[in-house]
């Protein structure tokens, strides 16, 4: 150590914890200066168009149509009700690619650790094909391809005549019930009380070694409860099958183009990701707990059970629910293809007739905010109760 | 190669050329059919996947029309590639001068020149080459392409477009959110609360939104906060928002990188008498940044395939032109091989990008596992 190393061990404490605190202050100096001139900038220019904040306008009537919507919307309904529809409509499209991509994307993740060469290969051409391609070029291939490349609703692709594909859209069955709300409970009430039967014989097998027919059992409780309610109460059950009806199919539940291929293209993008993350996640697990199963005599549905899918689960959830979370903000893209989704027809639409776009994409922004900190909390909070407890 | 040393001396087994051919039969035995369930599945799915290309090979080239002027000159029943052929320039140049296009040559050359000098490993001077990429590149580009001064006839950004508007905004996406990204990182380890909070409040906020939505407000909500009359460039809005967005998630990624620089790094740098900014520029930044050169790269992909999303503020990326060049009366139907020459161009930058940072993640693991802790 020479004699300036001396010197500045000495001085530099306090230099710098002034210099750290000068620099926050004039951080935040500067930051509220800028907030000022903002605001003033947004009063200048909301003055010029004669706008004043406010959320006064969400009341009125929106005097507009939505083409898809799950929720029931007319023309009269408020702009109130359009965020709603946009809301729904967007956790709509999300959670339906959601399920399509987690399906999907485990069985391609799996399949490129099949044993079998080609099975492993196609795993293998699919991820690599569809994660190259940006997701905006997949939502306009599948939308050309359902809209233009479609028979019109006369000449529909028909699945086994129930279900049909035209390029107006899917139609589906609907099923519905008479007393359909008893056997609904009913079935709730089985869902706990198998849920409380699989918990009761686990713990049973923790304290006594013994296992209980607990898959028997359910099976009866899930299928029967709701049955002896349907056959008590004389529940009625009616599928109703779409059916060609001039220039256009009636009945049966019908589902937008731009919703399906929105969700197809989600969902296809989407599984590419997810696939390479659950590949991962079981790559993850150490080879010697896979001898040491079978070392134990687990048969191999057990032992991918037991002891693979917990420690692999513990690896994946984490990036998972950050893809699922690019998922839905990427269902955003909804607005190329005209969609109603939250950006469509929130930010979009009834942006365009009221001219409210501050209070507008703010509430926008909050929406995806407060859905982005849900995942993320419910992420953190599956962390904490699967991280690996320390002896 | 040891085949051939041990058949050397013994002339009468099989000829060392077959040795692949034994090589190949054994993968196959191992790989194809190890069992019978296993050669049937192979055998269907090799199968359909070959009636696939040749049901495919007649459309895509075969009977393909190679020239034309419209629609109407593409009378095969192959792919229509006159469409692409006929308006390539414009997919590439977008609405550039053609007298003006030797400007967009040569950024786009000194740009894969400058790609290449820093990918290949062989080629020395990765620093100066960086920084000169990261510095004096972006200005000298926009000189070139926006011209208005030094001589250069100016070209307004609403005139760029195709696979060099695509390139703009993803090359300054790039160059300008990487040292936003470090920032935010170092901000986000700091001490100090005010840059730690602030660090976390953008990187959260920004993360949190849709890259649509952030376009989306650029355009629509940023300008009330700005002095009244100040016109904005579509282009420049689509790029901050951009950057905004691109930032974050590099700070993320720079954040890994630096956690992952051992304890005993700062405390040998702390031993040395270094303060805050040599310890971070000197010793920590230049490993942190070396470990999550793979993710940097993987996010360097996700932002090129993004850069499509400027469509939403009706930018004509590569996407856009050819998706408004099939809509064209003159061209009607050819959507499928717009579609599929914009998926050409994607996939191979992105694979080729893929690739590379997986074969940098091996080699920097195999030297990790050599040196015996990071490097």
């Amino acid at each position: 150590m020479n004699g300036r190393s001396e010197i500045r061990t000495w001085v530099s404490p306090n230099w710098r914890w002034l210099r750290g605190w000068l620099s926050q202050a004039s951080v935040l100096l500067l930051l509220g200066l800028g907030a000022v001139v903002a605001t003033q900038n947004l009063s200048d220019n909301l003055a010029m168009r004669g706008l004043s904040l406010g959320f006064g306008f969400l009341w009125q009537q929106a005097g507009f149509g939505i083409g898809f919507s799950i929720i029931s919307f007319t023309e009269t309904d408020t702009y109130w009700r359009v965020f709603a529809v946009g809301v729904t409509n967007t956790l709509v499209a999300a959670g339906l690619g959601i399920v399509f991509a987690t399906v999907l994307g485990f069985a391609i993740g799996i399949a490129r650790l099949a044993p079998n060469w080609s099975v492993s290969r196609l795993a293998l051409v699919y991820v690599e094909l569809v994660r190259n391609l940006p997701l905006l070029l997949h939502v306009l291939v599948w939308y050309n391809l359902l809209v233009r490349a479609m028979p019109p609703p006369r000449e529909g692709i028909s699945v086994a005549n129930v279900a049909f594909l035209t390029n107006r859209g899917l139609y589906l069955p609907a099923a519905s019930a008479s007393n359909g709300g008893v056997v609904f409970a009913a079935l709730v009430v089985a869902v706990v009380v198998t849920l409380f039967w699989v918990y009761a014989g686990r713990v049973h097998q923790y304290r006594t070694g013994r296992q209980r027919p607990v898959a028997a059992v359910s099976a009866v409780i899930l299928v029967g409860l709701p049955l002896l309610t349907a056959l008590t109460f004389g529940a009625r059950f009616r599928i109703e099958v779409p059916k060609l009806h001039g220039f256009n199919f009636i009945g049966g539940y019908s589902v937008a183009p731009e919703l399906v291929a929105l969700v197809v293209a989600l969902a296809i993008y989407n599984a590419s990701f997810i696939a390479e993350l659950v590949r991962a996640s079981i790559e993850s697990v150490n080879r010697g707990q896979r001898d040491a199963a079978a070392a134990l005599g687990l048969r191999r549905g057990q032992m991918l059970r037991l002891v693979i899918i917990p420690q692999a689960l513990r690896v994946l959830i984490p990036p998972l629910s950050n893809q699922y979370l690019q998922l839905l903000k990427a269902s955003s893209l909804a607005t190329v293809i005209g969609y109603p989704d939250l950006m469509n027809v929130f930010a979009g639409t009834a942006l365009n007739q009221t001219g409210r776009a501050v209070e507008i994409m703010l509430m926008t922004m909050a929406v995806y905010l407060a859905i982005s900190a849900a995942i993320a909390l419910a992420s953190g909070i599956f962390n904490h109760l699967t991280r690996i407890v320390e002896q | 190669m040891s085949t051939r040393i041990s058949t050397a001396g013994q002339p009468f087994q099989a000829a060392p050329q077959h040795a692949w051919f034994r090589r190949l039969m054994a993968w196959a035995r191992g790989n194809l059919f190890p069992t019978p369930f296993d050669a049937a599945l192979n055998l269907v799915i090799v199968a359909l996947f070959a009636w696939l290309v040749a049901s495919m090979l007649p459309w895509a080239l075969l009977d393909a029309t190679w020239s034309g002027g419209s629609r109407a000159d593409c009378t095969g029943t192959g792919a229509c590639w006159a469409f692409v052929l006929s308006r390539l320039d414009q997919f590439i140049y977008g609405f550039y001068p053609a007298a003006e296009r030797w400007r967009v040559n040569l950024a786009g050359t000194v740009l894969i020149l400058g790609l290449a000098a820093l990918l290949i490993r062989a080629v020395p001077g990765k620093r100066v080459t960086g920084l000169l990429m990261l510095l004096v590149y972006p200005p000298f580009a926009f000189w070139l392409l926006k011209g208005g001064f030094l001589g250069l006839t100016g070209v307004q950004t609403d005139r760029w477009g195709g696979l060099m508007l695509t390139l703009v905004v993803g090359v300054s996406g790039i160059v300008l959110s990487f040292p936003i990204g470090v920032a935010l990182a170092l901000g986000r380890r700091s001490d100090l609360p005010v840059f730690h909070g602030l660090s976390v409040l953008f990187i959260e906020l920004w993360r949190g939104l849709p890259m649509v939505t952030v376009l989306f407000m650029a355009i629509v909500m940023l300008p009330y906060f700005l002095p009244a009359g100040m016109k904005l460039d579509s282009l420049g809005l689509a790029i901050a928002g951009i950057v905004m967005f691109q930032s974050a998630c590099l700070a993320e990624i720079v954040k890994g990188g630096l956690q992952a620089v051992p304890k005993g790094q700062y405390e040998a740098a702390k031993a040395l008498g270094f303060g805050y900014w040599r310890t971070s520029v000197y010793i920590v930044l230049p490993q942190a940044i070396r470990i999550v050169i793979p993710g940097l790269v993987n996010n360097s992909i996700a932002l090129l395939k993004d850069t499509t999303l400027v469509m939403v503020v009706g930018l004509f990326d590569l996407l856009n032109i050819v998706a408004a060049g099939s809509s064209d009366p003159r061209w009607l139907g050819s959507a499928t091989e717009g579609y599929i020459f914009v998926g050409l161009v994607f996939w191979t930058l992105c694979f080729a990008m893929s690739r590379y940072s997986h074969r940098l993640e091996h080699s920097l693991r195999s030297r990790r596992q050599r040196l015996g802790g990071v490097s």
